[in-house]
């Protein structure tokens, strides 16, 4: 098992099994984020946020996923330095971009943002909504106690233009991300061929494009309309 | 028409005088070359000249010099075997460069690809991968009955492109990785995708793979720059099916 966990396919496979978990993540993530911009009470978002922090699947899954992130990064990480060593004298010159896409060639740096925006955003949202450092408000919808976390992530939205461009960003090139991404993972489990190719990659597209679309449009939304 | 005369190229390659030598860069100055002219034409002209200057002439790979032994290499510009599509570089034309300019020659560049000379390159890692499992166990005798095994249409064809591979080193050499997934995997759909390579066809996916591992070859990533400056066009669907093959064998290990 461990020599698979270090084989060049085998590595890959870590790679792309867990990054098709995160995909799978941000779909979810998406749908119940959209929430925030089609009920301005904020009821809706409040009753999913409550059942996402509540329901016993979802919160063993929680673990998983942070599991999923964690391997994802860590496998990165040595996938590249392996890579890497592999051309200890570099060339001179070269013209990366006649043979391949410029996401594909930056897989990494666009990791790396988008993991320097994952460690903001756990700060932000997930620690003050799971920990509770300080109180927040809370509401009562239905009968039913909660927080009311659609206060924390609306107030944020609506006030700070500098964290507004730093998400947005953080979309697109998570976007970028998922464009190579995308069919790449599918690629790497060994389920391509000539038809499913150009298949695979216009799915992948469409999925980071709404990806990118979808999560920027929420703090547009809020900023622009508060 | 008569071929178009490049008056002046400004030459600059990479000069190693053996393995442990750190290597420079120089640059030289070739006059009156036909477009018609290949690179390695070029090359030779250039190297006459050196020759007749008393000084060593620059170390190239080459053989059959009509694109299909893959002895010679050369990174052209940038772009492994140079500025244009599905050929290697003694098929190259110099009518593709321009009036004046300065054409920048390295060697392929890989932990598993060492200079031995100049912009020759020692390719024996490829020897090895092949020694690993790129070939079928069959007993020798009699020539079968070409009739006697039936084979689909569509089998033969992927099989005969992947067969096509010549061995260059284009796919490392241009890869950001320096991986050798494409050789590889050729190798794997050539005879994998045969009745009698079939039944060896798991095993050789791994043992090849380990191999090439084992040499210093990075991982593939995907970007699909092998593909792209492969001189036979072996398409990169060759390597979904080696991680098909190569998963399938670990996972029901
Ligand atoms: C929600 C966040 C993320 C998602 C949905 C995601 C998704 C993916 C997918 C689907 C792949 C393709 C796997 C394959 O080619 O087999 C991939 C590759 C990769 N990811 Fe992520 N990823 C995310 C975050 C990150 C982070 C935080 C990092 C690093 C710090 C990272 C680094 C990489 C690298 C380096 C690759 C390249 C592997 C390759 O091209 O072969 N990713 N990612
Ligand atoms: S796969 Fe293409 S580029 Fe790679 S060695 Fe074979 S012919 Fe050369
Ligand atoms: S010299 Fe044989 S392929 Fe170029």
């Amino acid at each position: 098992m461990s020599s698979f966990l270090s084989a060049s396919i085998g590595k890959k496979f870590i790679m792309s099994v867990s990054g098709l978990f995160l995909v799978l993540f941000l779909a979810v993530h998406l749908v119940v984020n959209l929430l925030l911009i089609f009920d301005d009470s904020g009821e809706l978002y409040n009753v999913a946020a409550n059942f996402m922090s509540t329901n016993p699947l979802i919160r063993t899954i929680e673990p998983v996923l942070g599991l999923g992130f964690l391997v994802h990064i860590l496998w990165s990480f040595i996938l590249e330095y392996n890579n890497w060593k592999a051309r200890p004298v570099k060339y001179n010159k070269k013209n990366k971009s006649a043979t391949s896409s410029w996401a594909s060639r930056n897989m990494l740096v666009l990791g790396g943002i988008i993991l320097v925006f994952l460690v903001i955003h756990i700060i932000n949202f997930y620690w003050i909504i799971r920990f509770n450092p300080h109180e927040m408000n809370s509401i009562t919808i239905g009968g039913e106690h909660m927080e009311d976390s659609y206060t924390l992530v609306a107030d944020l939205f609506k006030h700070s233009l500098v964290y507004n461009i730093f998400y947005i960003l953080s979309a697109i090139l998570l976007g970028f991300h998922l464009s190579h991404g995308f069919w790449s993972a599918f690629h790497t489990l060994g389920w391509n061929n000539e038809n499913w190719m150009n298949r695979l990659q216009i799915i992948g597209k469409v999925y980071a494009v709404i990806i990118a679309v979808g999560f920027s449009v929420i703090p547009l939304y809020f900023f622009i309309k508060f | 028409m008569a071929d178009k005369i490049l008056k002046k190229l400004n030459i600059k390659v990479w000069r190693q005088n053996n393995a442990a030598d750190k290597g420079r860069f120089e640059t030289y100055t070739i006059d009156n070359i036909s477009g018609g002219s290949s690179f390695l034409e070029m090359l030779d002209i250039l190297n006459n000249k050196l020759i007749l200057e008393d000084k060593d002439p620059i170390a190239f790979d080459h053989d059959c010099r009509e694109g299909i032994c893959g002895t010679c290499s050369l990174f052209i510009n940038g772009r492994a075997h140079g500025p244009d599509e599905d050929i290697t570089t003694c098929q190259l034309h110099m009518r593709k460069f321009k009036e004046g300019e300065t054409i920048t020659i390295e060697p392929w560049r890989a932990a598993s690809f060492p200079v031995i000379k100049d912009l020759v390159v020692d390719r024996t890692a490829f020897e090895k991968i092949l020694q690993a499992g790129g070939f079928i166990s069959v007993r020798t005798g009699g020539v079968p009955d070409a009739n006697s095994i039936p084979i689909p249409y569509e089998d033969v064809e992927e099989s005969m492109d992947a067969a096509s591979c010549i061995g260059c080193g284009a796919c490392v050499a241009a890869c950001k990785n320096s991986s050798a997934m494409l050789f590889v995997a050729a190798k794997v759909s050539h005879l994998g995708k045969l009745p009698q390579g079939r039944v060896e066809a798991k095993q050789r996916a791994r043992s090849m793979v380990s191999k090439m591992d084992e040499l210093g070859f990075g991982g593939c990533t995907n970007t699909r720059a092998c593909e792209v400056e492969c001189p036979k066009n072996i398409s990169i669907t060759h390597i979904a099916r080696l991680n098909r093959e190569y998963l399938t064998a670990r996972l029901s290990e």
